[in-house]
């Protein structure tokens, strides 16, 4: 057991299908690219791109909070209720100064965090049900606070935050690629991401090794919550008006879709962010094309409904192993 | 004696993993109406074989032939339903189901309609286990019965679908004695029976007992075959850990060495009035640096909770732990992690191990202190520490990085000690620390907990096997039903004074009625 054997021909074939498994969702985001790249007219067109990117940027925020709680084998539903009560803030407040806005819609995302939070980490409700609460009723809260109506924001610093671009990328994008390499740094390199793997793979486990769990739950809600309001942010700003009967609906699909997709198990014990980031951009691509193809919006469904199928799939088949 | 054809042959079996040939050139014939023994130490490529055997992995050479036939399976389903059936350590039952519907699950009588014949059904069942001679009312939900009749209930629902071969693996793990012997009867029937029964176990008593012929795997090899009748105990042994016989001799029972303890003055951890409502009762222990103290008693005696209580993972109802200076948080096992207590917990696989993780982040994994910088975990730092403690604790790892589930049970164990020296802890709770690995592995942790009582650590140590707490601690603490009867130190400390205590010890709930 000391020297390491070359790898034998005969488990050659057994390694290639691992590392497709392992790396699907990137061989799958390669091939809706070329496939693009040769028959979508105007695919690699900057102002394409650019709307890509826009689009798919709070996705990725809210699937890289989204990750980090399935890692912990845990779940969060309200992630879209915390963009409809973020845009509602940006609404109340941004009359009196765009980042007053920004800061409340972000403290309303610390409570909602600390809410399920609390609820899974210390009552030891089921993160499910924890988080239906807040899935429920936040909503009801912002349109409550807006008056059940659409508001209409006229204001330059937070257009320029929806609608800017830097070195020509969209300050959202721009936003979602900074918040993707602090959450890999998080889970790669800090004790706090590696707490985070240990409670999903074995929560007893890490109680007994004396980690402190409740805390480490506690904070990932938490980060999980303050990610959701910062895409209802963005998705405010850029469209210029706080919309809480729409803003982020369904959102918590599409964020579940892409960390699963991405690679990372719903039993949780292992966080793969960057395949997070590619599960979002996949996700986003593949109904556009379709789209773009013509085919029918509930076809796109049909097929982006088999891909998360195939995707789990996959997992069983690697976990059973 | 003539035996007729092997019911199963394997010839020339090898199976490599990456870095690793976990069985090299392995051939077993296995005959029927015999039991036949399969030994060797943890990472030995037992679990391997079986694992060829019964089809969850596929040969990289070799043949497997059953009943002269050559068999390939593409997994366990296809192997079960040739005739080879494989009773796990963690049996495959549906606990509320009845006895009856367990039994004849998937074969179950009908009636038409797709309506199952429960009368019939439950007389087949009746039938069955009065042949076995398993004394239990089949109507029953299966999870009701004891773990005993759930295993032997697995046995006979395998050979009831003509299973040819019967695999066990280590059966008898979590049985009480009479349940050990109820199911050697039953293997004992299937063995007259003239099935093939392929038998894993670390217990030399029950190879001895039970067995008529046994293979020794050492590192992947074949290193004997043979009938029990012909090897004695310390053969087996000397066989198994690659020892000349008079080295296991002069060894003794365990390889505890009490001498050379240097053991302080006050205790580094003193529990008092430890109590939870039928569980423990006034409960105090304490241990000095230096110093093992064993925690003896039956299953069910409160020495598990006893530790779980001072830890922090089992709630109390009332008691303190003091460790030095100060008092425990109760119910925090992070809070006497801080305190520099750890513990060992009983069920490696379900309280310890994390399997998604690797070996190099199971062992660091509380060890944020030495490893960390402003939560930053350094890699070096993290790798150097783990190198040391491979070292030390000579875990058999491919690499650093390898999934922790990969590893036998005796390494799982090690990386779980480690994970525990890491964090430089003055108190260790060891439950169990020998459970479940084999003889070598065994005598590897005994000689370690000696030095870690050398270096000045306090060791709270519990063991099912007496000679372990008798011959490796300098005190013991006896418990009954959740009582302390006893405390010895020195020469009272003896396996007569301990069962005496048992025996015989009263303690209040027993005057209380129950």
């Amino acid at each position: 057991m000391t020297a390491l054997t070359s790898p034998v021909t005969s488990v050659g074939s057994e390694r290639v299908w691992r590392f497709v498994r392992e790396n699907g969702v990137y061989l799958a985001l390669a091939l809706v690219v070329v496939f693009n790249l040769i028959a979508t007219p105007n695919f690699a067109s900057l102002r394409n791109l650019q709307l890509q990117l826009v689009q798919v940027a709070p996705v990725v925020i809210v699937a890289l909070g989204m990750a980090l709680v399935i890692g912990t084998a845990g779940i969060d539903l309200s992630v879209g209720a915390v963009m409809a009560l973020a845009a509602a803030m940006v609404a109340i407040f941004v009359n009196q100064s765009p980042w007053l806005a920004v800061g409340m819609a972000l403290v309303a995302g610390v409570a909602a965090g600390l809410l399920n939070g609390s609820l899974v980490a210390f009552l030891g409700i089921q993160p499910i049900i924890a988080t239906l609460g807040l899935f429920v009723a936040g909503r009801g809260i912002a349109l409550a606070f807006t008056s059940g109506r659409l508001v209409e924001i006229f204001d330059p610093t937070l257009s320029a935050l929806g609608q800017n671009r830097l070195w020509g990328i969209p300050v959202a994008a721009l936003i979602a690629g900074a918040l993707a390499v602090i959450t890999a740094l998080l889970v790669r390199r800090t004790q706090f991401g590696r707490n985070v793997v240990a409670i999903g793979g074995n929560a007893r486990a890490a109680l007994g090794a004396g980690l402190p769990v409740r805390r480490v739950l506690l904070i990932v809600y938490v980060i999980c919550a303050v990610y959701a309001a910062l895409a209802g942010t963005l998705v405010t700003a850029r469209s210029a008006a706080a919309d809480p009967s729409f803003v982020g609906l369904l959102i918590e699909l599409s964020a579940i879709t892409a960390v699963v997709v991405g690679g990372t198990p719903l039993s949780g014990g292992k966080v793969r962010v960057l395949g997070t980031v590619a599960g979002a951009i996949l996700m986003q691509l593949v109904f556009s094309t379709l789209i773009r193809h013509d085919l029918s919006d509930s076809d796109a469904r049909m097929v982006q409904a088999a891909i998360i199928i195939g995707a789990v799939y996959f997992q069983r088949d690697r976990s059973s192993k | 004696m003539t035996r007729g054809e092997p019911t199963l042959q394997a010839i020339d079996l090898t199976k490599r993993f990456p870095g690793v040939t976990a069985l090299d050139s392995v051939s077993v014939d296995i005959y029927p109406g015999e039991v036949h023994a399969l030994v060797g130490e943890n990472g030995a490529g037992k679990s391997t074989l079986i694992k060829l055997i019964n089809g969850v992995y596929g040969a990289d050479e070799g043949e497997l032939r059953l009943e002269g036939e050559p068999i390939a399976f593409s997994g366990p389903r296809q192997a079960w339903e040739a005739g080879i059936s494989t009773t796990f350590q963690e049996i495959n039952l549906e606990p509320f189901m009845t006895v009856a519907q367990n039994l004849l699950l998937g074969r179950e009588p009908m009636r038409g309609f797709g309506l199952v014949d429960v009368k019939r059904m439950n007389a087949d069942a009746a039938r069955l286990l009065r042949r076995y001679g398993i004394a239990v009312d089949e109507r029953r939900p299966l999870g009701s019965v004891g773990v005993a009749v759930q295993q032997m209930i697995a046995i006979v629902r395998a050979v009831s679908t003509d299973a040819k071969l019967v695999i066990l693996d280590e059966p008898t793990s979590s049985l009480e004695p009479n349940e050990v012997e109820q199911l050697f009867r039953v293997i004992r029937i299937l063995r007259d029976d003239g099935v093939a029964l392929l038998y894993v176990s670390h217990d030399l008593d029950e190879i001895f007992e039970l067995c008529d012929q046994v293979t020794v795997l050492r590192d992947g090899r074949r290193v004997h075959t043979g009938p029990v009748a012909n090897i004695t105990r310390l053969e087996l042994v000397a066989t198994m850990l690659g020892r000349e016989v008079q080295d296991v001799r002069s060894s003794g029972k365990t390889a505890f060495d009490i001498e050379g303890r240097r053991i302080g003055a006050e205790p580094v951890l003193a529990a008092s009035g430890l109590t939870r409502h039928r569980v423990l009762t006034d409960v105090s222990v304490d241990v000095r640096a230096g110093e093992v103290v064993g925690l003896a008693g039956l299953l069910g005696s409160g020495r598990s909770e006893t530790v779980q209580g001072i830890f922090g993972l089992m709630r109390l109802d009332d008691g303190e732990v003091r460790v030095k200076e100060s008092v425990l948080k109760q119910g925090s096992p992070a809070a006497a992690v801080s305190h520099g207590v750890g513990l060992l917990p009983e069920d490696r696989k379900a309280d310890g191990i994390v399997p998604t993780m690797s070996v190099k982040d199971n062992i660091t994994l509380a060890a944020s202190r030495s490893v960390t910088r402003w939560g930053f975990v350094s890699s070096s730092k993290a790798e150097a520490l783990v190198k040391k403690y491979i070292d030390r604790l000579q875990i058999k790892v491919a690499d650093l990085d390898q999934g922790v589930d990969e590893l036998s049970g005796g390494n799982q164990q090690k990386v779980l000690l480690a994970r525990l020296l890491c964090n430089d802890p003055d108190v260790v709770l060891l439950d169990e620390p020998t459970r479940g690995i084999d003889v070598g592995a065994k005598a590897e942790i005994q000689s370690l907990i000696d030095e870690l009582a050398k270096d000045g650590l306090a060791v709270i140590l519990i063991s099912s096997e007496l000679e372990d707490v008798i011959e490796g601690s300098n005190r013991v603490f006896v418990l009954k039903e959740g009582v302390v009867v006893g405390e010895l130190h020195g020469d009272m400390i003896s396996e007569d004074t301990v069962m005496d205590l048992i025996a015989h010890a009263a303690t209040d709930q027993s005057e209380g009625g129950q």
